[in-house]
């Protein structure tokens, strides 16, 4: 046994065994050039020089029994804030295919260390639960054939657009028309919507790279997509332009970017898609946005009014407001009257099981222009992991409960309710989302797939990367780094944007077509829906089959 | 497919004529059953008021008979005339059909001074609570209406077979419309309510085709709190069902019924006078839009008729006849053997955005465009 001085040995004390992604690293490839440890964008690669004995048996006594070689090699440190991401980065820029990072199979220690100077674990982007999700089981099993041929998707004409805004009732509807009176305002839209994602989460480079998608497939595509900000604004040049029609504006409970937003309102060419309300969201529920020094540049503080490179944690909770009540009379009739009720306002709310008293609320106000509900699948930059991990509500049954209670009241035409919260997680986006709407929603939102699809997130359910909090974006997505956003062409971006919008519209098209829908989207067609599971089955009031 | 069959004449005439019209179609059917109304009713042996409401449905026991009485004399009902028909009853598949019910009622002497709106209601809900108690009893009352000058019949078998069974071709009664169709439901369980035509309060529809969008349609209207929007054994009852919605509870003039189901596109509404009103209209009324492919052929109190297609139009139906006299059909077969002596050039097929009115009085075919001015108030 050797003395306990010489190992490394004190309660935190890892391995490369002990990590979530370890580096496999083969010398007898490697050039040496050095990127790999140059592009980690957690400095864990570092290039060492080590010695080795290399033994060799002498007879002679007047030589030494071995000598001793010098080489350079690479190197992954253990220490806990310098662990390895599994961003994949160095295999990335490796001339050789000499490194990549390769997932512990065993389940790491590192995670019961990873709480130093006790700070609990943090990180962006993802719950990371690997496997099928619910939404990717639910298959669509009513075909239409002998009794009503099924469509040609790509022949017929489809309509798929759905309706973001409160929608009179139809009585109402004629009796206010005939006298002339106020109509709430109503957006057709595509119902693949790009969720909330701040311009400080996100690159400029991002933002822009959306916002070009985003216009080119309304004005030369003819599919109304349209983009949320997160919380902190937009900016300026965006609020005076025409572009600006294509955005819906979040409000939350920091009202980042708000003073910035108001400025501009006499100046809009035209409205905003929308106004969001947030307050709250699938991935941290009771958090506000958490924008962390890192990633507050010049440009960031200056929309968001504040000094540069401080934290900025919203508060959990719109400080002005007491109540749902309150909340829906003073914010949303607030900001409708902001823009003369031309532009509809509606909240968002995290996946919850009481996600039916808010809708109630809505119902009764006749401002209210939608409900979006984010599930605990969502995405974010940045949260506590016990937050990601273990609190919230998925969203699929919290969908169908709200649109079952608007059934029964009959208003499920009034107040559409979106949902957002791992769609498309695995990469089955167009079926999660008419898994989501035949269950009642009007829409979805999604963040993290529109990442990974249209500017090559690293992301995985496998914990990979998920540093969007730290500003190291390895592809420059969420930094506000120039040396790494300038990674990510916008042009590229924008083209991925177009590239993935038609692949949604075409599968829209091929899952409504053989179900005989072409007319209008097939909202609440739950005699649609199966799964593979009883349970389920009868919690969302779907069939089982087998 | 289905087959339907529909015709509209100044003079009665015997249903068993358009049960004809269905044979010559019987190629395009499975003829497992008979759905049949009239309006506009002439009986031989009795003369009728056509205020009168008339009771249509099957007593399958004779408790249910008793039943059945019990509810129309406690709501006030004077049973005027009960027509018995000349049933032969080994002509008949089902065996549990005690009583084809057919009756004249003179409604309580109270309701004299009730609205119209209120005597319509009290029609529907002394229909619904007998349909109730036959649901109650393991299905041993099934009643289609109660209505004044509307008769129903439903019954499984082959449709000419049960036209006879009935003694139809015996000419004890005669009407101004008949509609009819050839099969029993196939979708979903067969009930005798699944049949088409379906009514509501004087409104009637059939339809041919299957409307995929059914249970969305179904779950906005069951959500109305209207008694009488329940039911829903077939998709098709749904079309029903919209048009009453339209008509009595929107009270927006019939051409409207086709805004509703099958909206215009956005383009098109932009050129349209009304886009504006329309937009907003199918807005509101979205969870109405059907998905066909479909052939809707209603009846209206007024005893105007009407044919619509769904948007993409994908199943058949053709309009023909003359002055005073017109038949709709699936097939034109089916036109030529109801009105054999008509000029063949002026049938019509409409197209996605037809309406086809046949108003009340008979004299002409009325051919409305989707893309025409809507006859409503001028500020829409």
């Amino acid at each position: 046994m050797v003395s306990v001085r010489s190992l490394a040995n004190t309660p935190s004390s890892l391995t490369p065994n002990d990590l979530p992604w370890i580096i496999e690293h083969r010398e007898d490839r490697c050039t040496l050039c050095g990127k790999c440890a140059a592009v980690c964008p957690v400095n864990t690669l570092k290039l060492a020089y080590m010695r080795k004995r290399m033994p060799h048996l002498v007879l002679a006594a007047t030589e030494r029994g071995s000598s001793y070689k010098t080489f350079v090699g690479i190197r992954q440190s253990t220490e806990v804030s310098k662990r390895c991401i599994g961003c994949g980065s160095c295999a990335m820029v490796c001339p050789n295919e000499a490194i990549h990072p390769v997932q512990n199979g065993e389940r790491d220690r590192f995670r019961f260390v990873n709480s130093q100077q006790g700070e609990p674990a943090k990180r962006g982007g993802r719950r990371n639960v690997p496997g099928a999700s619910l939404l990717d089981r639910i298959i669509f099993d009513r075909i239409s054939m002998l009794t009503d041929p099924a469509l040609d998707a790509g022949r017929h004409e489809f309509s798929c657009n759905t309706l973001l805004g409160r929608v009179l009732p139809p009585e109402e509807y004629v009796r206010r028309k005939l006298a002339g009176e106020w109509i709430p305002p109503v957006r057709e839209i595509f119902p693949f919507v790009i969720g909330s994602m701040s311009f400080g989460a996100l690159s400029p480079n991002m933002w822009l790279g959306l916002l070009q998608g985003v216009a080119y497939c309304n004005e030369v595509l003819g599919i109304p997509v349209v983009m949320a900000t997160g919380e902190g604004g937009c900016p300026p040049w965006v609020l005076r332009s025409p572009f600006l029609k294509y955005i819906i504006l979040q409000i939350a409970s920091g009202y980042f970017g708000w003073d910035e937003i108001i400025r501009a309102i006499p100046e809009m060419q035209c409205d905003p898609a929308a106004i969001e309300i947030k307050y709250g969201q699938g991935a941290k529920p009771g958090d506000g946005g958490l924008l962390m020094w890192f990633k507050v540049s010049k440009l960031i503080a200056r929309l968001r009014g504040v000094p540069e490179g401080v934290d900025l944690p919203s508060p959990p909770v719109h400080q002005t407001l007491y109540s749902i009540e309150e909340s829906v009379m003073k914010m949303i009739q607030t900001m409708s009257m902001a823009w003369n009720f031309r532009v509809p306002v509606y909240p968002k709310i995290s996946g919850s099981t009481s996600a039916k008293s808010v809708l109630n609320n809505l119902v009764r106000n006749p401002y209210a222009g939608a409900l979006m509900i984010d599930g605990i699948d969502g995405g974010t930059g940045a949260a506590y992991n016990i937050s990601m991990d273990a609190t919230g509500h998925p969203i699929a049954a919290n969908v169908r409960e709200c649109y079952l209670d608007l059934c029964a009241q009959g208003k499920q035409n009034e107040i559409p309710i979106f949902a957002a919260g791992g769609v498309g997680k695995n990469g089955n986006v167009t079926q999660n989302g008419m898994a989501l709407i035949m269950l009642g929603a009007s829409g979805v939102h999604m963040g993290k797939f529109i990442m990974q699809s249209a500017a090559g997130c690293l992301g995985t359910e496998s914990n990979r990367c998920n540093v969007c909090n730290i500003g190291l974006c390895p592809k420059g997505i969420t930094s506000q780094n120039p040396k790494l956003y300038r990674r990510l062409d916008p042009d590229q971006v924008a083209q991925r944007v177009v590239e993935t919008f038609m692949s949604i519209r075409t599968e829209v098209k091929k899952v409504m077509a053989p179900l005989g829908r072409s007319q209008s989207l097939p909202i609440g067609m739950s005699d649609a829906l199966g799964i593979d599971d009883k349970d389920v089955a009868e919690r969302l009031n779907i069939r089982y089959v087998c | 497919m289905c087959r339907l069959a529909m015709k509209t004449a100044s003079k009665p005439f015997s249903p068993f004529s358009v049960l004809e019209a269905m044979e010559a179609m019987q190629e395009g059917y499975d003829g497992s059953g008979l759905g049949l109304l009239l309006r506009g009713l002439e009986f031989a042996e009795y003369k009728y008021n056509a205020k009168d409401p008339i009771l249509s449905g099957i007593a399958h026991s004779e408790a249910a008979l008793a039943r059945l009485n019990k509810i129309m004399i406690e709501a006030g009902f004077e049973l005027k005339y009960d027509h018995e028909f000349d049933v032969k009853r080994q002509m008949i598949e089902a065996k549990d059909r005690f009583k084809y019910i057919l009756r004249v009622y003179k409604q309580s002497a109270t309701w004299a001074s009730l609205s119209a709106e209120e005597v319509e209601n009290r029609l529907m809900l002394t229909r619904l609570a007998l349909r109730k108690d036959g649901e109650a009893h393991g299905q041993d009352l099934t009643v289609f209406s109660l209505w004044p000058d509307v008769a129903m019949i439903k019954e499984v078998g082959w449709p000419l077979g049960v036209g006879q069974a009935l003694g139809l071709d015996s000419g004890r009664i005669t009407s101004r419309i008949c509609m009819a169709q050839g099969r029993q439901n196939t979708n979903y369980g067969i009930n005798l309510y699944a049949c088409h035509p379906f009514f509501i309060q004087g409104v009637a529809t059939m339809t041919n085709g299957e409307n995929t969008a059914f249970i969305p349609i179904k779950d906005w209207l069951s959500g109305r709190g209207f008694p009488g929007y329940i039911g829903y054994q077939s998709d098709s009852e749904v079309f029903a069902h919209i048009l009453h919605y339209v008509t009595k509870q929107l009270k927006l003039p019939l051409e409207t019924y086709k805004h509703v189901i099958t909206p215009l596109k956005n383009e098109e509404l932009a050129a349209h006078p009304q886009g504006d009103f329309l937009r907003g209209l199918r807005d509101a009324c979205r969870r109405l839009i059907i998905d066909g492919p479909n052939a809707v052929i209603g009846t209206l109190p007024d005893e105007t008729s009407m044919l619509v297609m769904d948007a993409k139009k994908m199943r058949p139906a053709t309009v023909g006849g003359k002055p005073g006299e017109w038949a709709i059909a699936s097939e034109m077969c089916g036109v030529d053997a109801m009105i054999p002596d008509r000029d063949r050039s002026k049938d019509f097929q409409p197209m996605r955005e037809h309406t086809v009115i046949i108003p009340p009085d008979r004299q002409e075919l009325q051919i409305w465009s989707q893309f025409d001015h809507l006859p409503i108030h001028q500020a829409a």
